[in-house]
């Protein structure tokens, strides 16, 4: 049953709400232990969440499509009265006093929190490995990562142990684990969804968005919680681009689509581009003007956003001081506050984050600051030019969502380089802001697994890439009999 | 020529409030050498004609009226504190004790 069904069967009394959160804590107790896909299980509150919405339904309150749905949290938004962590050991224990605007939001909106999801540590990371609480195993297979940083999420959601998760993408961190898990995810226009409330990464880039197991459900999600926030000063006042009702047109006869010439080929997967160029073959069958379209700066971009992201994490880790919250490392009354404030992020953080946090340094330190990150801000300039001057003759772009399929734990853990290539389709959109969506387009013949393509449209129009997405799916939906995930070995009989 | 040296990890690190054992900075000079040679070529399509875009969208500065509001309380905004005194954060000493 979809997120979507699952909320009308609620609003019918088909179902209680009370009933639906019993069954998916009982679907974790079963898939927890092979996925880890939770950090923290809410199982207390989600019950008594689900019976306020019964109670609410019971005495007649209107209420949204998605009320006595549950949802999963990354955990890198903070929850009220539920523990944060961002993944990390610095902040093990923490339980925040105010909600982020997503998770208040979805809250207000009825749906019911399961709990808080694995991620690599501060959503750096495209594997969840780098969590200091030991990675998440994807269902399609357990010896295989479920993407990151927002890995939990998507395994939770591939595992069927959510109908619907929470995730946030500053270079993919979305896009990339919904590729690898059969799963839709997406990145909605940067400024459309609140970073209030989001323990912050990369500021310019990160982004709050949805995990699910079909387009409709994603854009319902999506609605839910995007819209202009007065307490995120990036925040875009404008109408939310109107997703559900694109996520149901499965018509793209009056779109030109793009396919990026950067964006395949060499040191891509074969079988990641067989699906991807079946695609590409079945949006023209279904009408859509097919183009090829080069992006000549995408070359740059994942060098540009290695540069851009630590920067920013370098900025906004500083706030890991040790004094008003968080891990407090050898303060035995005789060490000074900056030393505590070194030995406990030496202790706290994990290698990842400490790579970053210097890397950034670097970066932007005197003499080198014009060399790297004034460099990597003119290449976004390029970037964004790309972007718009492809957007004049088209109206989305595609791609493959990853270069290969999930890779297994522990392959690229010692070359840092390896692990950003993960990255390296999703990583444009992030640098220029607009939008883009990753739909499952089949499994690789030679493993198997999953394989993601991505639509890229411009800002604010991110109902053109739920279009194209629920076109795709609806005509990859005949072939296989049902969603792809359908095919899991999770998959409920 | 490595582009980063152990050294200069080294100095970074206490920049960035880290106390990094050696076996780390061994482990970090070398990866760092291969990122920043990776990432440097940023300087090859950067000429001076481009501007910098520092954000996605250009910003505005968002103005609100200058009303009190409701935020956390003081247990609130102490409740995550590693340690507390009096209603107080309490942190180490700042300055040296003098003489």
């Amino acid at each position: 049953m979809s997120a979507a069904q699952l909320g009308r069967a609620i609003a019918a009394g088909e179902i209680s709400a009370v009933d639906a959160t019993r069954a998916y804590l009982a679907r974790i107790g079963q898939v927890e232990s092979d996925i880890n896909a939770y950090l923290h299980v809410d199982a207390e509150g989600a019950l008594e969440q689900a019976r306020q919405v019964d109670e609410q339904r019971a005495a007649g309150a209107q209420m949204g499509p998605l009320a006595g749905v549950p949802v999963a949290h990354k955990d890198i938004f903070a929850t009220k009265g539920v523990p944060t962590t961002a993944g990390s050991k610095i902040l093990h224990g923490w339980v925040p006093p105010y909600d982020a605007t997503v998770t208040a939001r979805l809250r207000a909106a009825g749906m019911v929190i399961l709990g808080k999801t694995n991620l690599d540590e501060f959503a750096m990371g495209s594997s969840t490995e780098n969590s200091a609480f030991g990675p998440t195993r994807n269902p399609w297979d357990t010896t295989r990562i479920p993407g990151g940083s927002s890995g939990g999420s998507s395994a939770a959601v591939a595992a069927f142990a959510a109908p619907l998760a929470t995730g946030t993408d500053t270079g993919g961190s979305i896009r990339q684990p919904a590729a690898v898990c059969g799963l839709v995810g997406g990145k909605p226009t940067y400024g459309s969804s609140s970073r209030y409330g989001l323990i912050a990464f990369a500021s310019s880039l990160d982004t709050p968005g949805p995990f699910a197991r079909d387009v409709l459900d994603a854009a319902l999600l999506h609605e839910a919680f995007s819209g202009y926030d007065p307490r995120d000063s990036t925040s875009i006042d404008r109408p939310v681009p109107p997703v559900v009702q694109a996520a149901q047109r499965t018509d793209v006869s009056d779109l030109r689509i793009g396919v990026v010439r950067e964006l395949g080929g060499e040191g891509y997967q074969a079988g990641v581009l067989q699906r991807f160029n079946e695609t590409v073959a079945l949006l023209e069958s279904l009408g859509a003007k097919v183009v090829e379209v080069s992006c000549p700066s995408f070359d740059t971009a994942l060098a540009a956003y290695y540069l851009i992201a630590p920067s920013e994490a370098s900025s906004n880790l500083a706030r890991f001081d040790a004094m008003r919250y968080g891990l407090r490392v050898g303060d035995d009354g005789t060490r000074s506050a900056e030393d505590v404030m070194s030995l406990t992020r030496a202790e706290g953080f994990g290698p990842e984050v400490k790579r970053r946090i210097i890397l950034g340094t670097y970066a932007l330190s005197s003499g080198y600051y014009d060399a790297y990150y004034g460099s990597a801000q003119q290449v976004r300039t390029l970037i964004k030019r790309d972007f718009d001057a492809a957007f004049e003759d088209v109206d989305v772009l595609i791609s493959p969502s990853t270069p290969t399929t999930a890779f297994p734990i522990g392959e690229r853990t010692d070359d840092p380089m390896a692990m950003y290539l993960a990255d390296l389709c999703t990583i444009p959109t992030n640098l220029a802001g607009n939008a883009a969506l990753s739909v499952p387009c089949g499994l690789a013949p030679e493993d198997n697994l999953p394989v993601g393509i991505q639509v890229m449209a411009p800002a604010m129009r991110d109902d053109r890439a739920y279009q194209v997405g629920g076109a795709i799916e609806a005509a990859l939906r005949d072939t296989w009999g049902g969603d792809l995930l359908s095919r899991s070995p999770y998959a409920p009989a | 020529m490595p582009a980063i040296t152990r050294d200069e990890v080294a100095h970074l690190a206490r920049l960035s409030r880290l106390a990094l054992p050696p076996e780390e900075l061994d482990t970090l000079a070398s990866q760092l050498d291969v990122i920043i040679s990776s990432v440097a070529k940023v300087q090859e399509v950067a000429t001076s004609d481009i501007p910098p875009s520092s954000h996605a969208l250009p910003l505005e500065n968002v103005e609100r009226v200058d009303e009190v509001q409701p935020g956390l309380n003081q247990e609130q905004a102490l409740s995550g504190a590693p340690a507390v005194e009096d209603g107080r954060f309490r942190v180490p000493r700042i300055l040296e004790e003098e003489a």
